[in-house]
């Protein structure tokens, strides 16, 4: 099956334009693979056929359903399990002596796909119970697709999706089998909030003391990720823990967030220095 | 220095696919058909970690991996179950008797990552 160039710039364009994320000619072979069961359901002719149907509007999901599909929903539990030791160790516990006031903590998983990584948070916090005893904790997982949303929310995986990243301990101790899949606990699923949310287009859906958005940021143009760092910044306190893609950095592509100089693979909000005071005020 | 894995499968098709799989993650490789050859190899070559299947002639995974846990090693390796038995009971049989992690068939090479990863052997 065949996709002209010409069909390909228009999917890249409106995919740019609804989320921000750019078609890197390295994704273009995934276009067919993704767009193929809509095909079907539309008894398009062609590649080309679709792309005409998604773009005539004369059906206004449409291009919201072809947009889901190309939208890179992978993750998995625990995934980069050494980043989730340092946060657990190091950020998580930085907060938890900056709040002890408070005992209030609010964590944000932006770009959660279908919730693994909302589950792996949820027992990193169920499995120490004594240290956070007596605190009001939320976790909160966005996602711009509708549909991963939704399959956040019910917390079944297949046997294939359980098994990536998740200690089997854990599998058996927080998730029930029920057929070929696995259910999520109900006190896991207590613990969590789901909902969509476009991160190019919305304010954050609150202020968070840490935040988690992993694997997301490399799909934008420089331009959109500066902004979407700047909009993460303004969701999170001065001492707020940024947590990114083990690939990924902050460093050349936003001022708005510094490498943790006491937790090394962690990020915080860069403090300005104050301006000095001009030369004639500082000399009285 | 290089980590060694052995595995431990009844079928030559599934060692050679875990082995294809296992040297693109920088794993030097032995093989074993059963779990007697397997405890053979495991004195003689200490491996890291261990790749088993759980139904194999002469002497089972879970025969293996008791046999196993009586053996005066310097060094005992990580267990990793891989095998179709994929039901809630038979996972469990395998953490009771001493497995580090499981896999359950199919598998890919993202899914066999995180468990070395859990295992601490990647």
């Amino acid at each position: 099956m065949e996709i002209s160039d010409g069909s390909v710039r228009i999917l890249a364009a409106l995919l740019e334009a609804r989320t921000g994320q750019q078609l890197a000619h390295a994704r273009h072979w995934r276009i067919e693979a993704a767009l193929r069961p809509l095909m079907a359901e539309l008894q398009a002719v062609s590649m080309d056929a679709l792309i005409s149907k998604i773009v005539s509007g004369e059906n206004a999901r449409l291009s919201d359903r072809a947009i889901d599909a190309l939208l890179n929903h992978e993750t998995f539990f625990f995934r980069d399990i050494a980043s989730f030791r340092l946060l657990d160790t190091q950020g998580l516990e930085r907060i938890r002596v900056a709040r002890e006031a408070t005992r209030r903590l609010r964590i944000w998983s932006a770009g959660c796909s279908t919730g693994q990584e909302v589950y792996t948070l949820a027992m990193l916090i169920a499995d120490q119970r004594e240290r956070w005893r007596g605190w009001s904790i939320d976790i909160v997982g966005t996602d711009l697709s509708a549909q991963a949303i939704e399959r956040a929310r019910e917390g079944r995986y297949s046997q294939f999706e359980i098994q990536r990243g998740l200690p089997v301990v854990q599998m058996l101790r927080r998730f029930d089998q029920i057929e070929r899949e696995w259910q999520v606990s109900d006190d896991l699923r207590a613990m969590v909030s789901f909902r969509t949310h476009n991160l190019l287009s919305s304010p954050p859906p609150g202020m968070f003391d840490v935040v988690l958005c992993r694997n997301v940021l490399l799909y934008f143009s420089a331009e959109v990720r500066g902004l979407v760092f700047g909009r993460i910044a303004s969701a999170m306190p001065e001492d707020g823990v940024l947590m990114l893609g083990a690939g990924e950095t902050v460093m050349g592509h936003t001022d708005h967030f510094v490498s943790d100089y006491e937790c090394r693979g962690l990020y915080r909000k860069r403090i300005h220095a104050p301006l000095r005071p001009p030369v004639e005020c500082a000399a009285r | 220095m290089m980590k060694t894995c052995l595995v431990v499968d009844d079928s030559k098709v599934i060692r050679k696919v875990a082995r294809h799989i296992l040297e693109t993650l920088e794993f030097t490789v032995t093989e074993a058909g059963d779990g007697q050859e397997a405890l053979d190899r495991c004195r003689a070559d200490s491996p890291d970690v261990v790749l088993l299947d759980w139904n194999m002639p002469v002497m089972s995974g879970i025969e293996f991996l008791r046999a196993l846990g009586q053996e005066a090693l310097d060094h005992r390796p990580k267990v990793i179950f891989c095998t179709t038995e994929n039901g809630i009971a038979h996972i469990r049989a395998a953490i009771d008797a001493g497995a580090d992690e499981y896999v359950m068939k199919p598998f890919d090479r993202e899914t066999l990552e995180s468990k070395f990863q859990l295992v601490g052997v990647a």
